[in-house]
């Protein structure tokens, strides 16, 4: 699945895919590249379950891919609610499903 | 707070022409943009647009956004660009509030163009939540910006021009398309586009639309169904289908909401994709000095959203003092373009669209 879904060859683009950055999620080691979003690396290695809805833990994947629908909100390193479709992927980052709302890191 | 002139949010087509037009025309102006790259979806389109030679026609959209860049960079003493910039409000008192890189910034412009876009629409049918399920936009983005595929077999709902156009994209990228969908009796793209993918050996099923999703944790069949002309289920056509993709291709919404937040007058019109602002020739809204530009405006193609773009720059300039030189030279060029643009039958819905929000046109 994980080399399969990456595009080889194009007739009119060309993806420079240079830098390997290592990753855990669900604390599985993962690898994407540099200049990825979160949720592309993570499509790419197969991972298509992003995270579960609110009220009937429905399974939840990308829907818009550009930051609008927030139905790709997952924990990273620890901080819930990353819209993981336009973030970029970091060398060392902890990625988590996120079941529901997320609890907030900060207390008012 | 920063003292700003011109402040344009969304730097995608529309924004970018803005801005190049009000600094050409002596304007200061902030260009804000909650992305990292600026071009909006400009950066993953690879056809070659239609329009004319004004329009950088037959240039591919991954092009435009290098010239339209390019020509930015000429006037950068006069253009402050704020990536990573996501507008949060627009208030009473003129201030529009940006959260930038996690710090939080005021700014009270004395004119602003909203740009901010569309998003795309969803379809409802059982399942159509499942993880498979794509917007076409954002398999155009997973392609065409990062190289990868959505999956192995797809199925393209609407036969618009997206869905044809993205249809064909993902063959290039050798996925395989099963079928195209659409619950209208006809095609409703261009037949040059729709004529290239069927030789390609891909059928395109109009009169039908989508019954269920079926997959327990992610999309594994799609089941059809035909509809009549009445837009009911005709029992006993169901067709399963094996995709691990579904592609919604059923247009796009304006992303109005700092124009209503601002108490911007709205307008529903389903022609050009759900709630709309409504402006004079200028592209100024009813609120003075707040203008729009782009699939904001009302959801059309990248071609108008460019000279929607110039066309609200020079006016939003010269609203502020910024008088062009070819001021009346250029607004009329523009305008005509839009015309044209605008001129065909397959334009209609637009034009009809387009009639219900324009405002009297001002004298200038």
């Amino acid at each position: 699945m994980k080399a399969e879904l990456r595009i080889k060859n194009h007739p009119i683009l060309e993806f420079k895919k240079e830098k390997i950055l290592k990753f855990k999620f669900e604390e599985k080691d993962y690898e994407g590249y540099e200049g990825e979003t979160i949720a592309v690396a993570l499509h790419a290695s197969g991972v298509k379950v992003l995270g579960r809805s609110e009220v009937k833990n429905r399974p939840r994947g990308f829907y818009c891919a550009i930051g609008n629908c927030s139905s790709c909100l997952m924990i990273v390193n620890g901080e819930p609610n990353v819209r993981t479709c336009v973030v970029q992927l970091e060398e060392g980052m902890k990625i988590e499903r996120q079941e529901g709302k997320g609890e907030l890191l900060w207390k008012l | 707070m920063e003292t700003v002139e011109l402040l344009i949010i969304g730097a995608g087509p529309a924004g970018l022409c803005a801005a190049i037009s009000a600094v050409s025309s002596g304007a200061k102006v902030m260009l804000v943009d909650r992305n990292d790259t600026l071009g909006g979806q400009l950066i993953k389109q690879t056809h070659m647009f239609f329009g004319s030679e004004k329009q950088y026609a037959a240039t591919r959209g991954t092009d435009i956004t290098k010239i339209l860049l390019a020509e930015i960079e000429k006037y950068k003493e006069n253009i402050k660009i704020y990536k990573n910039t996501t507008a949060l409000g627009m208030y009473e008192d003129g201030v529009v509030t940006l959260a930038r890189n996690d710090k939080y910034i005021k700014v009270k412009p004395k004119a602003i163009i909203v740009a901010t876009g569309a998003s795309e629409k969803v379809l409802a049918f059982p399942n159509n939540d499942l993880p498979g399920i794509y917007g076409a936009g954002a398999v155009q983005t997973l392609m065409n910006v990062y190289g990868v595929k959505p999956g192995n077999k797809v199925l393209m709902v609407g036969a618009g021009n997206i869905g044809l156009i993205v249809s064909y994209q993902l063959m290039q990228a050798g996925v395989k398309v099963e079928a195209i969908i659409d619950a209208a009796p006809e095609i409703g793209g261009y037949l040059v586009h729709a004529s290239k993918i069927r030789r390609l050996g891909v059928p395109i099923y109009t009169s039908h639309i989508v019954k269920e999703a079926i997959g327990l944790d992610y999309l594994e069949k799609a089941v059809l169904i035909e509809v009549d002309e009445k837009w009911q289920k005709v029992r006993g056509t169901e067709k399963e289908i094996d995709v691990d993709v579904m592609c919604i291709s059923v247009g796009l919404t304006p992303l109005t909401e700092l124009l209503m937040q601002k108490g911007c007058e709205v307008k529903y019109v389903p022609e050009l994709g759900g709630l709309v602002p409504t402006r004079n020739e200028n592209y100024e809204t009813s609120i003075d000095n707040i203008f729009v530009a782009g699939d904001v405006s009302g959801v059309e193609e990248a071609s108008a959203a460019m000279v929607e773009g110039y066309l609200a720059g020079l006016c939003a300039a010269d609203k502020i003092g910024f008088r062009h030189d070819d001021f009346k030279k250029l607004k009329k060029d523009y305008i005509e373009q839009l015309h044209s643009l605008r001129a065909g039958p397959e334009s209609d819905k637009i034009r009809g669209g387009i009639a219900k929000i324009e405002r009297r046109a001002q004298d200038v």
